[in-house]
């Protein structure tokens, strides 16, 4: 993969890598920021394996953000105390973990968090992603709300109250040096998320998701077995959803079920957003969605606040109705020699509108 | 977990009368989505948001002093034109894409009702006191509020109403033409644009006939609307586009379900076995169509 990168554009990533891992250090006020922005990045690039590569829109993959979440925080804690105390007791009152117990349960955590929505989505794949279309998102929107009630009634794990994750531990540093941790964590799995996805884009595997997302009867027909490219790409996105769950569970410090971790009315939707803003099946659509969005989050999150459901409200409304297509199809369509189309001059002066 | 239904048998007869009565209005709701899916093509995320807008009517009058058994009346004409209003701003931009561009529309629609509605009325439970009694059978085992059996008389009426309108008048039968092949209505002088728009309206109104009694016997709450929406998602692809009878039959049996659910699980996990049901019943159906090579259309 790495010899199909040309030296300008090797020197535009290494750029931009030194710049994220200055970043937190010159605007030190904004490291949480910055870390959603990637965690918005992380969330838009995997769903787009799923709703835009694939052609299956799913409102579900929060079930494996809200399963992760749970599962990453119930580990780093379960391996050293009582899980049931823990939430009964409200968490930091009495339990503390020693730097030693933190960093452990945190990979330990964060492992399963990947793992454990991958063998979900693994294990429902077959029966869900037999169905197509708009049942398929239908039937995914009831998984996400379903997991979050069902999530809500189970006592261990805090139920409708929910739980605290792990506090930072005592004696190695302050908020500002955990925030600045959080912030390495995501950068690296950021970067692991999307070398993982251009290279996954550059191989047969995306044509093949392609071919579904264009004419799944035909890609039958040319021998292809959808069903087993359609799960390992839903797997794919569960993995990172979940790791992503994960942190975001330990950097907000509190798992409430419906309004943290299985929020479709938020991250649930945001993903969708995102993806669907910046242009689906593209590769750097997710991304610009994700960034503008983002930008568009935090201010009405903070000077708006109230309001932000509203906003949130017409903005899917103008996208799905003026940008259908998002921001790279609306390049593509008006600048397609941007995107390696070659025009013909002549031949586009010569075109004539049918109107 | 001790299963108080299998130790007092009564409660079993009160589980069946309460799902029934509550069957009936979520069949109601169904009949709109069904209406609105055949005729335009639309999934609608934001039915149950209607049907909540149309419950907070009857709590409006409610609230100044006026009985909420008359929001059965006020409530679908507010609703018929929120319905236009919406049809006129948003839908007719979505109608003719694929179904989930209109999916995350209404979306985004349902969203923008729920935080209006926190804003207007309150993130808090409310619900209309009706006031007409309540009516014991089984020497006293069984407690029947008078309310649910007004409700449910009310939809049945509602239901017969549109039924004989959609059989007998001249719009009706435009709306049915369009159903059929709407370029072909087109064609044959139906103004369509027209016909979707009220078709739109008549589900906004059915909405609001259902809120008005769903606000005088349970409860209203402006984050409560999406489980009606998949409540009458699931009726719909049981009984399948425009078979009234079987919109009646699935929506009680769904009501009984969903008290039954209550009563074994707990009423904590209510509204996780609806969303569950909606998961097993397309997964059972997509099963048993891949046996003939096909799928869920």
């Amino acid at each position: 993969m790495l010899a199909n990168i040309n030296k300008r554009d090797l020197g535009i990533y290494l750029g931009v890598l030194i710049f994220a891992f200055i970043a937190p250090n010159i605007f030190s006020d904004y490291k949480i920021q910055l870390t959603f922005w990637l965690i918005l990045i992380i969330l838009a690039m995997t769903w787009n394996i799923q709703g835009g590569e694939m052609g299956y829109n799913t409102f579900g993959n929060i079930m494996f953000f809200g399963v992760g979440m749970y599962l990453c925080s119930g580990i780093q804690i379960g391996l050293f105390f009582d899980l049931a105390h823990w939430t009964v007791s409200g968490g930091e009152k009495t339990f503390v973990h020693t730097p030693d117990q933190y960093f452990p349960g945190l990979w330990i955590g964060l492992i399963a968090a990947g793992v454990v929505p991958a063998i979900i989505a693994f294990l429902i794949g077959y029966g869900v992603l037999g169905l197509r279309g708009h049942y398929f998102a239908i039937c995914t929107l009831g998984i996400g709300i379903a997991s979050g009630e069902v999530a809500g009634g189970i006592e261990l794990i805090g139920a409708g109250q929910g739980m605290t994750a792990p506090p930072w531990p005592k004696g190695i540093g302050d908020t500002e040096y955990r925030n600045l941790f959080f912030y390495y964590v995501v950068l690296g799995l950021f970067i692991f998320t999307f070398v993982f996805v251009k290279w996954l884009y550059s191989t047969r595997f995306r044509l093949v998701l392609n071919a579904i997302r264009d004419n799944e009867d035909k890609a039958e027909a040319m021998g292809i077995e959808t069903m087993r490219y359609k799960i390992t790409g839903w797997v794919i996105s569960a993995f990172f959803c979940g790791l992503a769950g994960g942190l975001v569970g330990n950097i907000v410090g509190y798992i409430e079920p419906v309004e943290v971790a299985f929020d479709g009315r938020e991250m649930g939707v945001f993903m969708v957003l995102m993806t669907i803003l910046g242009g689906k099946g593209t590769m750097w659509g997710p991304i610009i969605g994700a960034s503008l969005f983002h930008i568009f989050k935090e201010s009405f999150w903070s000077f708006f606040l109230g309001w932000q459901y509203i906003a949130l409200g017409v903005l899917i409304i103008l996208i799905v109705i003026y940008l259908p297509e998002g921001i790279m199809g609306y390049l593509r369509e008006k600048k397609p020699e941007w995107f390696g189309e070659v025009i013909d001059e002549d031949d586009r002066k010569a075109q004539v509108t049918l109107d | 977990m001790d299963f108080l239904i299998f130790q007092e048998p009564i409660l079993i007869v009160q589980a069946l009368m309460d799902g029934v009565l509550l069957g009936i209005l979520f069949a109601l709701i169904a009949y709109g989505m069904a209406l609105q899916w055949g005729v335009m093509n639309i999934i609608n995320i934001a039915q149950g948001e209607l049907v909540i807008m149309g419950g907070y009517v009857a709590y409006f009058m409610y609230m100044n002093g006026i009985h909420p058994a008359f929001g059965v009346i006020v409530s679908p004409i507010v609703m018929y034109f929120v319905g236009i209003g919406i049809y006129k701003l948003v839908i007719n931009k979505v109608v003719d894409k694929d179904l989930f561009t209109s999916i995350l529309a209404t979306f985004g629609i349902s969203i923008l009702m729920m935080q209006g509605m926190n804003f207007a009325f309150g993130a808090d439970v409310v619900v209309a006191q009706s006031d007409f009694g309540t009516t014991m059978l089984f020497n006293n085992m069984v407690t029947l509020p008078n309310s649910k059996l007004f409700a449910s008389a009310i939809s049945i009426i509602a239901a017969i109403i549109l039924v004989m309108y959609m059989k007998r008048s001249k719009l009706g039968r435009a709306i049915r033409a369009t159903a059929q092949n709407a370029r072909a209505a087109k064609i044959l002088g139906v103004d369509t644009e027209k016909v979707y728009a009220s078709t739109f309206g008549i589900n906004a109104a059915l909405c609001g006939v259902a809120g008005a009694l769903i606000a005088i016997t349970f409860t209203l709450h402006p984050y409560v609307g999406l489980p009606y929406t998949v409540r009458s998602f699931m009726i719909v692809i049981v009984a399948g586009l425009g078979n009234l009878p079987g919109v009646a039959m699935s929506g009680m049996g769904l009501g009984v379900f969903e008290e039954f659910a209550d009563y074994l699980l707990g009423t904590e996990f209510r509204i996780a076995s609806v969303f569950l049901l909606l998961v097993l019943i397309l997964v059972y159906r997509r099963f048993k169509l891949a046996k003939k090579r096909e799928y869920l259309k």
